[in-house]
């Protein structure tokens, strides 16, 4: 049996929009990791969170994408390559990012998924849901890595 | 998660997802269909009535799986969506591209 994945989690300075605890995990290049650091992360931060339900189906589903993304075209599911997980939560905020070590992707050239000849195709969607279930979406310059923030009044 | 395939009357293979339907697990689901299908099944039926989540990797499994089946003559349907996987579909458009029905029963009797 492989070992669970541990996270670092500990108060922090408030940042800022309440921010006060942030959790630290490496997720290694394998999207069977994917469902479990989802699950470590929607574990700590519902209970501190406004929406519960919003982190039970938006972060769990954006966050299983931007890691799904990550290990397999970020890090081509590179055994020696892992993912940084830092997430950063309070009551009304949580901010997402997610890091790989691989070049980067252009994110301004993924097509509509929902146009009539893309609807059929078995990719591409990805983006396009974390986009529709966060309430604001960032890449660093390089393109490997996202952050995703929800927030609620 | 796990996925239970049962047969049911008129030959309809149904397949409950329980858990998630994501990038870790989409393959296994799509290998169980594929071999039915391949033994000579043609009326399937996915049940997400006991689904936490689905990523887009599993939406993509399902369209290709629908696909396929398509191609052979046969007939995929779904049930079972919560308001927030109904969400996911609409949000994808992919409520126009699968039958889908409330409940199981519901959908075994559009078969």
């Amino acid at each position: 049996m492989r070992p669970a994945l541990c996270p670092d989690v500990r108060s922090c300075e408030r940042i800022a929009d309440g921010i006060e605890t942030e959790l630290r995990l490496v997720v290694p290049s394998d999207v069977s990791f994917v469902e479990e650091a989802v699950e470590v992360v929607a574990r700590h931060v519902e209970a501190h969170f406004v929406d519960p339900h919003a982190i039970r189906f938006n972060v769990r589903v954006a966050l299983a994408e931007a890691l799904a993304n990550a290990i397999l075209y970020g890090n081509g599911e590179g055994a020696d390559r892992g993912v940084e997980l830092h997430v950063l939560f309070g009551p009304r905020t949580v901010q997402l990012e997610v890091t790989d070590e691989g070049g980067g992707f252009d994110y301004g050239l993924v097509p509509d998924p929902t146009s009539p000849w893309a609807r059929t195709e078995p990719r591409g969607r990805g983006l396009f849901l974390i986009r529709e279930l966060v309430d604001e979406v960032r890449f660093n310059a390089t393109g490997n890595s996202i952050c995703m923030i929800l927030r609620r009044a | 998660m796990t996925f239970n395939v049962s047969k049911e009357q008129g030959g309809v293979v149904v397949v409950a997802v329980d858990g998630q339907l994501i990038v870790g697990n989409r393959q296994e689901l799509k290998q169980r269909i594929l071999d039915a299908l391949d033994a000579g099944g043609r009326k399937f039926l996915i049940d997400f009535t006991r689904t936490g989540y689905i990523d887009s990797s599993g939406l993509g499994v399902l369209v290709s799986l629908s696909k396929k089946i398509r191609d052979q003559g046969g007939d995929l349907r779904l049930s079972g969506l919560n308001e927030d996987l109904k969400t996911l579909f609409e949000l994808t458009k992919l409520d126009t591209l699968f039958a889908i029905s409330d409940s199981p029963s519901e959908a075994l009797a559009h078969f």
